[in-house]
């Protein structure tokens, strides 16, 4: 089919990109899963092509093997119209302060590894004048928290590229930089935590709030639920003396 | 939707009686299920916690398939679609109503998975012409508790095949299934009210109407004397083309579905549902659908199908203490008799639901299927002191006429009534045996019934 656009999620194996994902190829996006477990991956390319109808394929892609990623970009058989990076890593927060390899681990799945791969996506998009790329950040890099200082801090430098890279690319109005900053999301990287009912979203409608900020209503930076940008302001303005004797 | 029947205090299923606890483990593949179910035992697989009673509860570890929502595969040419067990039959719809298939066989409610589907092996409106959902079931792979993974269908684990058709979970995880989908020309149903002023006009409707393909008597609970089980019947085809372009030439024939739904409040006062307010509900109802009688309307699927599925969470209503679902069948030549005497008892006790339900059921699929060729009441009952010495004495009546209890409904039937209404448990009890089922799988019903 000529004519329809097309997406690439990479972290295709996660359910937030398995729900985006979904969401596009609803409008008749064709979808590629990008992913370094192809197996679940595949389940998920199936499932987007049984529900939408809509061609949906897999592509092998470990992002942390970064002198790969530009041989990644250059043999895509075609370029997306949206790409939507979704990789992340919790990991275990008390594990990594006391073992450096998890500690860069997180630090690259997070931050290195995302921003090296969407730099090379805004050159092929503004050398073809158009495209979207989003990024899947996170609340946690708004503010160290003793819980998670690793990932938020990855986190942090992955919002704060993102914003960058879209100031960068502003300029010439061609392509889009999108941040989303998801609160809690009921997903297999929270399935282990007991999650506050009333800030939790499904993955569906960090989907529907990516849709939305992409191709219905174009927005540069989103909370999802929207109601953590108050949240996060409250937690951001409390003076640092306060803030580190809080636990939250 | 929200998982509904889990609390802090344990998990229930729709009634929210009994409330036990229980391990609540949720993989996120087939593969993990399958794990699961090897390394536990008191343990039963969990769909969308539907089934009334306890059913979908453990007496250990209960597996639930929520995180098993993917679909597969489809097949258009052969109408065949391929999905996990935690797929539900509203996702179904929602993927190919618009793309013009339907199911063939759907109960009452869409939120319920394919997995919790085959092991109630569920009737619709369409069962005494269409038998249960196993008839649309082409195949299902089942995790024994041993870990072995097997394909069962009409030509491979035949016996299997059947015994897991209203086995109630009790032979091993369904892990996916091969359904075959109906193909429709529009979302609408031709629908045709009639006025039954009492049991044996209802029945005559029914029986009357046996060759259409959907039918259901709504009865109104508190009428009484003469007036005994008057009921609003409701007959319906799937509307052709041609049928909406003259009933509704202006309608879409795939309207987009309304998403907008009611909601009932954390705990509804039980008080709420005294016979004043149930009296003046029954009264506008039947006004209201006496006034369609004889006009024949165009409907569409999903009020026509899931008239509750518009509240959500409605079991809510019935307070903390909870409700027991009563759904009995009785073979057709007692039915009369039988039925009249138990909605004559129920009328007099005054605390059933708002209405109950009539519908003529056919053969069975599987020799535990609930479904035999008669006619099936349906009622809820708020939990009180003396409900179950008074739900006892129905069953006295069902077992003396040769019938049976839904399983996917009960919470407190007895051994001996449940033995005398399921010959076919023989059957069941040896398959258990042969897979080792029978020391590893279990539910509170399992254990309740002595399966
Ligand atoms: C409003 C309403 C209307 C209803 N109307 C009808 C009706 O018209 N006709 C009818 O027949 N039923 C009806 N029911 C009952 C309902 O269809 C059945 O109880 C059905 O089994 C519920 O499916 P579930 O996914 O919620 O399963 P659950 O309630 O979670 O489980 C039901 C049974 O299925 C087993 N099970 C679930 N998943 C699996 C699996 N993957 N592998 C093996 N076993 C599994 C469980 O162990 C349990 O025994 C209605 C229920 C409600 C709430
Ligand atoms: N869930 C929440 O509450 C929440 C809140 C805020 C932000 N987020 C962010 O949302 C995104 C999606 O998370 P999720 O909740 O859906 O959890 P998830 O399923 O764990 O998603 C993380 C994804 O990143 C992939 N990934 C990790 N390392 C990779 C690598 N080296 N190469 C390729 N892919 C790799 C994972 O692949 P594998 O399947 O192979 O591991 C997985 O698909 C993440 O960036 C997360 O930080 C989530």
């Amino acid at each position: 089919m000529t004519g329809t656009k097309s997406i690439l999620v990479i972290g295709g194996s996660s359910d937030i990109g398995h729900a985006t994902a979904l969401r596009y190829a609803r409008e008749g996006w064709r979808v590629t899963l990008a992913a370094r477990d192809l197996e679940a991956a595949q389940r998920n390319a199936d499932d987007i092509r049984t529900r939408s109808g809509v061609e949906a394929t897999v592509q092998a892609l470990d992002v942390l093997q970064t002198g790969q990623l530009a041989g990644f970009v250059a043999g895509l058989s075609a370029l997306p119209d949206t790409v939507v990076c979704v990789v992340g890593e919790l990991g275990d927060q008390l594990r990594a302060q006391t073992d450096p390899e998890l500690a860069t681990t997180i630090m690259r799945t997070n931050f290195e590894a995302p921003s090296l791969l969407l730099e090379l996506f805004a050159q092929a998009f503004e050398a073809r004048g158009s495209g979207t790329i989003v990024g899947v950040s996170s609340v946690a890099g708004d503010r160290g928290r003793a819980s998670n200082y690793y990932y938020g801090a990855a986190k942090a430098g992955f919002s704060q590229f993102l914003s960058g890279l879209r100031n960068r690319l502003a300029l010439a109005g061609k392509v889009r930089v999108v941040t989303v900053k998801p609160g809690f999301v009921r997903t297999k990287m929270t399935a282990h935590m007991k999650l506050p009912a009333p800030l939790t979203v499904q993955p569906d409608r960090v989907a529907e709030d990516i849709f939305r900020a992409d191709v219905m209503k174009p927005r540069d930076v989103i909370y999802v639920a929207r109601r953590f940008w108050l949240v996060m302001t409250i937690i951001c303005a409390l003076p640092e003396p306060v803030f580190k004797r809080m636990r939250i | 939707m929200s998982n509904s029947g889990v609390g802090a205090s344990g998990l229930s299923g729709w009634g929210n009686y009994p409330r036990v606890s229980t391990e609540l483990l949720a993989p996120q593949t087939p593969a993990g299920a399958r794990d699961h179910l090897l390394a536990r035992s008191g343990v039963v697989a969990r769909g969308a916690g539907r089934a009334y009673g306890d059913a979908a509860i453990g007496t250990q570890s209960t597996i639930s398939s929520r995180g098993l929502n993917r679909m597969r595969s489809f097949d258009a040419a052969t109408a065949q679609l391929t999905v996990e067990a935690g797929v539900t039959i509203a996702d179904i719809l929602a993927a190919f109503e618009p793309r013009g298939f339907f199911l063939k066989v759907v109960p009452g409610t869409k939120f319920v998975t394919v997995g919790g589907a085959i092991a109630a092996d569920v009737h619709g409106k369409n069962h005494h012409r269409d038998g249960g959902f196993g008839n649309i079931v082409v195949s299902f792979r089942l995790a024994l508790p041993g870990g072995e993974i097997v394909t069962c269908c009409r030509s491979e684990n035949a016996a299997l095949f059947a015994a897991t058709l209203g086995g109630m979970g009790l032979t091993g995880m369904i892990l996916d299934a091969t359904l075959r989908l109906l193909p429709i020309e529009t979302a609408w149903l031709r629908q045709d009210t009639r006025v039954a002023g009492n049991l044996d006009a209802a029945i005559d409707q029914l029986e009357s109407s046996a060759s259409t393909t959907y039918s259901v008597a709504w009865i109104d609970c508190l009428a009484r004397g003469a007036a005994l089980g008057r009921s609003l019947v409701y007959l319906a085809e799937h509307a052709t083309r041609r049928d909406k372009d003259m009933l509704g030439p202006d309608l879409a024939p795939f309207p987009s579905v309304r998403t907008s739904r009611l909601s009932v409040p954390e705990l509804f006062p039980g008080w709420l549902l005294n016979r004043a307010s149930m009296r003046a509900f029954n009264e506008l109802y039947f006004r209201r659908g006496a006034a369609h009688q004889g006009k024949v309307r165009l409907v569409h699927w999903d009020p026509y199908f899931f008239p509750l599925d518009a509240i959500a969470d409605w079991n809510r209503i019935y307070g903390r203490r909870g409700f027991v679902q009563y759904q009995c069948v009785i073979p057709q030549g007692r039915a009369r008799r039988v039925l009249a005497d138990i909605l004559d008892r129920v009328s007099r006790r005054g605390d059933a639901s708002f209405l109950a339900v009539l519908k003529l059921l056919g053969d069975a699929s599987g020799p535990m299927s609930f479904p035999l060729r008669g006619y099936t009441l349906t009622m809820d009952f708020p939990v009180t002191e003396t409900l179950f010495a008074f739900l006892d004495q129905l069953d006295a009546l069902v077992v003396d006429a040769g019938g049976r209890l839904y399983l996917a409904k009960d919470a407190r039937q007895s051994r001996a009534t449940f033995e005398s209404g399921y010959p076919g448990l023989a059957a069941l009890r040896d398959i258990r045996e042969q897979t080792g089922a029978n020391t590893r799988l279990a539910s509170h019903l399992s254990a309740r019934l002595g399966i």
